[in-house]
């Protein structure tokens, strides 16, 4: 049904959308954490960076970020002094691109779900003498699970769902930034209607499938209720 | 005093009255020559340009489907054959405004050798082209790497933007080393050519013959059908070979 191109740039979403959301659970947990328990005055403004990627246009983060990642940019300067050479145009440059991006869609989800984590409950554990680590994987994690399956899920869908920043930063290389939203648009551009609905109607279907998911897994279970 | 204060309104109201706006839907490479030829327009018409500049094969599937753009100012001249013949362009109005010339550019000074043998070089990581699918000066710069024996060298290294606008700002950002380009993005009147450039010889590609069509949309408006006969006029042919175009 599928060219072996088509084939190839559901293959590579797959793959940066998988591997976006892993790095942003591993970052976003504590930056999360942070932003649930503290009283810092600089909160705000931190969570106010975080927010920012939902407010941007993509066309200005993918702008700066081809500046920043450029051969002037500092960003840049430091993977080529690094030896990693230049991030546009590659693999990699797409994931750090929509890790960036993706923030927001798993950052807040962990942070609500850490803001309901109960305080005496954590202090509970504290008076058990549970040590901070222990008190955060045994209690506070478990407590906050749904917030990780919506993060997981949110963060995967909107890097699958994600066009204008990967078109700016990847340069539509077949197998190796052409993902799926930019072969639609392709598609569309060069009027070949027939393989653009092929592709944009399974995207449609997978958005669907998987925000039906979500809501069913996170609907509150009877036995979950507070007494 | 007060009579020519009078007579300046009346003057103003009558040309407010005359006065008409055209959605001009514009190929990328021509949207700067665009905005000089459409201030003498204005000038001469008090007629005002509503301009959106893009890639002709995204304003194509545009007009199509009903977009309100008034002119089509292409960068080939199968668009607006084939919107007239769909009917969504009035028949009998295309024709050539300028005829595109391709280059290779390079934001850095004395980087791009007057013969072009730099495409061949291993400095060279990657070459930025216009999406060749829908953009003429895209299928144009696979030509000149056709016609150098590089096919195999260069594709490997080929970053496809959208349109020849975000061709340009893959080199300008020195994100691409090189790009194929038009002569007139790199060449603008009354500005320092940025970095270095080989103009691509014409044998090397086939003519980029750049047209322009009267949409449905605007086959009753008298500002499109004026903007028109205004870039056949010799103040905006003059303009237009200013900016690198043939014609």
């Amino acid at each position: 049904m599928l060219s072996p191109a088509e084939w190839s740039a559901v293959r590579l979403t797959a793959e940066l959308a998988g591997l976006t959301t892993v790095l942003l659970l591993l970052v976003g947990t504590p930056m999360a954490w942070w932003l649930a328990r503290t009283s810092s005055p600089a909160k705000p403004v931190w969570a106010a960076l975080v927010a920012m990627p939902l407010v941007l246009p993509p066309t200005v983060i993918g702008f700066y970020l081809l500046l920043l990642m450029g051969p002037q940019g500092p960003v840049g300067q430091l993977t080529q002094s690094l030896g990693l050479g230049r991030l546009p145009f590659t693999f990699a440059g797409l994931v750090v691109a929509s890790v960036i991006y993706s923030l927001p869609f798993v950052v807040q989800p962990l942070q609500q779900a850490f803001e309901a984590v109960p305080e005496r409950t954590m202090e509970a554990a504290a008076t058990l003498r549970a040590s901070p680590w222990d008190r955060f994987f045994s209690v506070a994690v478990p407590l906050a699970r749904p917030g990780f399956v919506t993060a997981s899920v949110l963060g995967f869908a909107h890097t699958v769902g994600e066009f204008g920043v990967v078109l700016m930063i990847g340069g539509n290389i077949p197998d190796k930034t052409r993902v799926l939203s930019v072969a639609i648009y392709d598609h569309v551009e060069a009027t070949e209607f027939a393989q653009a609905h092929r592709l944009a109607a399974g995207m449609v279907v997978f958005a669907l499938v998987v925000l039906v998911t979500l809501y069913v897994s996170n609907r509150p279970r009877r036995e979950e209720r507070p007494a | 005093m007060r009579r020519p204060f009078i007579a300046a309104l009346l003057a103003l109201a009558a040309s407010l009255a005359h006065a008409g706006e055209v959605q001009v839907a514009v190929a990328a490479n021509f949207a700067g020559p665009l905005a000089r030829i459409g201030e003498g327009f204005t000038a001469a018409t008090g007629h005002v340009l509503k301009i959106s500049a893009g890639a002709t094969g995204k304003f194509y599937t545009q007009i199509i489907s009903g977009a309100p753009f008034e002119v089509l100012i292409a960068a080939d001249d199968e668009t607006p054959k084939k919107l007239a013949a769909g009917g969504h362009a009035v028949a009998g109005t295309n024709f050539t405004y300028a005829i595109g010339k391709l280059v290779l550019w390079s934001a850095q000074p004395g980087f791009v050798d007057d013969q072009g043998a730099v495409l061949a070089s291993d400095k060279v990581k990657h070459v930025a082209i216009a999406n060749p699918k829908v953009a003429p000066y895209g299928a144009a710069a696979m030509e000149v790497i056709k016609a150098r024996g590089l096919s195999d060298a260069v594709t490997p290294k080929l970053v496809t933007a959208e349109s020849i606008a975000q061709a340009y700002q893959f080199v300008a950002t020195g994100n691409a080393e090189l790009g194929f380009v038009a002569l007139s993005q790199v060449a603008v009147p009354g500005r320092p050519t940025p970095g270095s450039y080989w103009a691509v010889p014409a044998n090397l590609y086939g003519e980029i013959r750049q047209d322009a069509v009267l949409l449905k949309a605007g086959a009753d408006n008298p500002a499109a059908k004026a903007l028109l006969d205004y870039l056949k006029s010799d103040a905006a042919k003059k303009l237009i070979r200013e900016f690198g175009y043939g014609l």
